[in-house]
């Protein structure tokens, strides 16, 4: 039996029987390689032990316990109660399913977790960008479309006519989130884009941004300051 | 009215009949159904939940219906034809797969013989093996569509043509990786087919028939019960149990015999096809399944027998024999049964069988990686035909020996 084999590594004389060097390449060697004779009569003896691994996870996970999705989120594993699932777990201690039934069960994400855009607001409600196209222009997607209009607010310059976000083309890079210089736009909602059975419906519209933050209850306002003085910019002096 | 209710027993008896039911009652619900227990049992296996989340309304039946919602997509799916293809042999192929399992299940005895005039009472088995043609044992059906004298020959005959559905598909897509997967399949077909029929020499030699019905009414020898579990064939002829085992899963194209398959290499010779064409090929594997685990059932595991229980009931320690012309029953213990009960046990018993193998068959296919095509024919030609042979002659010279010494 022999077989070619490619490593980094320089030979070493402990390894295995090196059979011939290729010429052009010094480290393409063939090798022998020893393998248990019964291997070579016959499989059985290696279906044997293969069922018997894949026995016993089948008889574990039909009777035995699931770690629920508290359980994972707490890094704990299930308390076999059954005399059965007691023997079983002798044999396997931990492995459980960790499948989680996501719509029903969600695991607890990290805090920086990238979700669903949201869209803040201003404390009286308005929305908080100001359109000033930094998120259009860093998005590598090219899926954030902005139509800036005047604002009727004398306190404020511009914001978005248009806002809307191509869910289908962002590639969750969170770019956006970095470029905001005013913390209009986050991706802390901690959720997933839904979805959508035709394409126009991936589109989150300035409406549905901003719906995000209510939908997820999430605090739609935020404690940065705006226009340099806080969030009471309008009691300024 | 009339007409029908005189000839209900006749109707009941007609081999189409018969075996339509068997197609439509057993073979295609277990086939379908494995469709759905194969992911579930691999994820078992794998610490996954596999697909548990197809529903109608509230009932979900822990997925058990994914196999429906299958059918659906793959009925509904578009049917691709590419414009290179051969239309005709196209189309043949997935009914030159599907066709000959189906067609070979006429042979699989599934249970015992109805006697529909004695069904509320206990059978007379000292009567009928007296008398067959007396008044309660008329219009008599035989579970089994065809009893040919060439019984398993059939099987192995009609199963080859199966092999023409990966060939044909293969050449007719047009296709390089299809004609390759083709080319794959009918040599570990061929490989494969001889060391399978010569597996099960051994049992015809032993039972001295080629006809499944015989095997299961009689097992290893004629002196004792078909009813004992010692006297099916797994204990006599344990050998040929794993030689044709492993011959019969190489048989169905399936891990870790997939290479016709293949799925990181070639796809395989159905890659061109689409919709339910490719869901013909897919349910031709699972009937394959299902249809081995009743070959191996009925071979070795004494098909429809109930252990002890015999067609009058449960009995342990005597047996209806033939003695000086007269059949007499040699005492033991005995617990009668209505012949009804008698046979819905049998029924359960080939069922649970089968399902039992064909469970066994899914873990060796989540168990054992592919092999490569070099070990393929080695195993075929080198390990499994000489094996068989050398286990053939063995047999032959055991019953020599047997004969010789009056045991038989
Ligand atoms: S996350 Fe990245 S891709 Fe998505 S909208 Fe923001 S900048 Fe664009
Ligand atoms: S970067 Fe912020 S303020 Fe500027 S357009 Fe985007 S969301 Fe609005």
């Amino acid at each position: 039996m022999a077989s070619h084999a490619h490593d980094d590594h320089e030979p070493t004389t402990t390894g295995p029987k090196v059979l011939a060097t290729s010429t052009v390449s010094p480290k393409v060697r063939t090798i022998a390689v020893v393998r248990p004779s019964e291997q070579q009569v016959s499989y059985l003896a290696a279906t044997k032990a293969g069922l018997g691994i894949t026995l016993k996870h089948f008889a574990k996970n039909l009777f035995g316990r699931r770690r629920t999705v508290d359980q994972l989120n707490k890094g704990e594993h299930p308390v076999p109660t059954t005399a059965f699932q007691k023997a079983l777990s002798v044999v396997s201690p931990v492995n459980d399913i960790e499948t989680i039934q996501y719509p029903e069960e969600k695991a607890v994400y990290p805090e920086r977790f990238r979700g669903l855009h949201r869209l803040m607001q201003r404390d009286d409600g308005q929305v908080r960008c100001v359109a000033c196209m930094c998120c259009p222009t860093v998005c590598p997607a090219h899926c954030i479309t902005i139509i800036p209009e005047q604002s009727d607010d004398n306190g404020i310059e511009k914001r978005p006519a248009v806002f809307e976000i191509d869910e289908l083309r962002c590639v969750v890079c969170g770019l956006c989130v970095e470029a905001c210089p005013c913390d209009a736009i986050r991706m802390d909602s901690s959720t997933h884009a839904k979805p959508v059975e035709e394409r126009a419906d991936a589109v989150m519209t300035k409406e549905k941004l901003i719906a995000v933050s209510k939908e997820n209850g999430k605090n739609p306002t935020s404690i940065a300051t705006q226009g340099g003085v806080g969030p009471n910019w309008r009691e300024r002096g | 009215m009339d007409w029908l209710s005189n000839n209900i027993y006749a109707i009941l008896d007609n081999p189409a009949l018969k075996w339509l039911l068997l197609i439509m009652v057993m073979v295609m619900p277990l086939a379908s159904l494995l469709t759905w227990a194969e992911r579930r049992q691999s994820a078992m296996m794998q610490d996954r939940l596999g697909p548990n989340r197809a529903n109608i309304g509230p009932i979900k039946l822990k997925g058990i219906l994914h196999f429906v919602a299958d059918a659906v997509k793959m009925i509904s799916k578009e049917d691709f034809i590419p414009g290179s293809v051969h239309r005709g042999l196209f189309a043949l192929a997935p009914i030159l797969a599907i066709a000959p399992v189906l067609i070979a299940f006429a042979i699989i005895p599934f249970g015992p013989t109805i006697y529909p005039h004695s069904y509320t009472s206990t059978l007379d088995v000292l009567g009928l093996a007296t008398d067959p043609a007396a008044k309660p044992f008329a219009d008599s059906i035989r579970l089994q569509v065809a009893s040919f004298d060439y019984g398993l020959l059939f099987y192995f005959a009609v199963l080859s043509i199966a092999n023409y559905g990966g060939v044909v598909a293969g050449w007719a897509s047009y296709n390089k990786w299809a004609l390759l997967g083709g080319l794959r399949s009918s040599s570990q077909m061929m490989s494969y087919e001889v060391a399978m029929g010569l597996s099960l020499m051994g049992c015809f030699l032993l039972v001295g028939s080629l006809e499944p019905g015989f095997i299961v009414a009689n097992g290893a020898s004629s002196q004792m019960s078909g009813a004992n579990p010692l006297n099916w064939l797994w204990l006599w002829q344990f050998p040929a149990l794993i030689l044709f085992m492993t011959a019969a899963i190489a048989e169905t194209k399936r891990a870790p015999f997939d290479i016709p398959e293949g799925e990181p290499e070639i796809i395989g010779y159905f890659v061109e096809y689409s919709g339910m064409r490719w869901g013909l090929f897919f349910l031709a594997e699972f009937i394959e399944i299902v249809f081995i685990s009743a070959v191996i059932a009925t071979v070795f595991f004494g098909g429809w027998q109930v252990p002890f229980l015999d067609a009058d009931g449960f009995r342990v320690g005597g047996y209806v024999t033939e003695i000086n012309h007269q059949w007499v029953s040699t005492g033991g213990w005995v617990l009668k049964l209505p012949h009804a009960a008698v046979t819905a046990l049998q029924l359960g018993a080939f069922g649970l069988k089968v399902i039992l193998l064909a469970w066994f068959q899914l873990m060796i296919r989540w168990t054992l990686p592919r092999f490569r095509a070099d070990q393929l024919m080695n195993l075929g030609w080198k390990v499994l035909l000489p094996c068989a042979l050398g286990w053939t002659m063995l047999t032959a010279l055991f019953k020599l020996c047997a004969i010789y010494l009056g045991w038989l």
